[in-house]
């Protein structure tokens, strides 16, 4: 699976649109990692499970995504997109959209 | 009494003090960190644009990611309480601002590191707000993305 979020996959012609497929999850903090950077905060710097915990569910995002577009029969995601909103106090949903596509 | 004044009073400025020294020196490392890597990657531009100005043929084209959490330290969020009150320029906050870009930006390229250029670059920047209060706690989170293009030539 191609993932790009230009227009187009270089060196690919795209034969056939599938149109939008997407992906999303949504993760709320955990206690234990929240306590850290509590303390984190206070000198400031990087908040290394923050980071972790958005990366997993963004990589979450995708595979769903992916795992759409593989359902429709396409072999690459253009255009792809990631937004983050902020569902409840200390959730966030984080989305990823595309188009999928065949390429050959 | 005295011990309790003591307490409440002395605790706070206790962690602002903490937050001055050792959150200028975690800001500096990271600074010198960023410097070097990007020195490191300067030969692999992130554009913003869609297409590359590069005459060569596009050989692959892969998604590149990455993303960081930062967070402003006590000294600074103490300091900004006071620039609410007065209003103007928060310069305490754009240090912030500005490592969390570039460590992103950097992010990403090191998740794709022999790529020739990472092209339509996108910056998502999204607040990270305490689980209790409603109110924003300094800090950040920035993504960074974009297509990460190998071009048809020798590296």
């Amino acid at each position: 699976m191609i993932l790009t979020n230009i227009d187009s996959v270089p060196g690919g012609r795209i034969v056939q649109h599938f149109g939008l497929v997407q992906g999303s999850t949504i993760r709320a903090k955990h206690f234990g990692r929240d306590f850290a950077a509590g303390l984190k905060n206070i000198v400031g710097g990087e908040l290394k499970g923050y980071t972790e915990l958005l990366q997993e569910s963004r990589a979450e995002a995708t595979s769903r995504m992916v795992e759409q577009a593989r359902d429709l029969g396409a072999n690459a995601v253009i255009n792809v997109r990631f937004t983050t909103s902020s569902v409840a106090q200390g959730a966030s949903e984080i989305l990823a959209y595309g188009t999928a596509v065949l390429v050959e | 009494m005295s011990v309790e004044l003591l307490i409440s009073i002395g605790i706070p400025i206790l962690l602002i003090v903490i937050g001055r020294f050792v959150g200028s020196s975690i800001e500096r490392n990271h600074y010198k960190s960023i410097v070097e890597r990007e020195a490191r990657f300067s030969g692999q531009p992130a554009l913003s644009t869609k297409q590359s100005d590069a005459p060569d043929a596009v050989r692959t084209a892969s998604l590149a990611v990455g993303s960081v959490v930062i967070s402003v330290d006590h000294f600074k969020r103490f300091l900004s309480g006071f620039r609410m009150i007065i209003g103007g320029e928060v310069r305490s906050y754009s240090s912030l601002i500005d490592r969390a870009r570039r460590e992103a930006v950097l992010r990403m390229k090191e998740s794709q590191p022999d790529a020739h250029a990472y092209i339509n670059t996108r910056l998502e920047t999204s607040t990270i707000s305490s689980t209790t209060g409603n109110e924003g706690i300094g800090t950040i989170e920035v993504l960074a993305y974009g297509t990460a293009v190998h071009y048809d030539r020798a590296p």
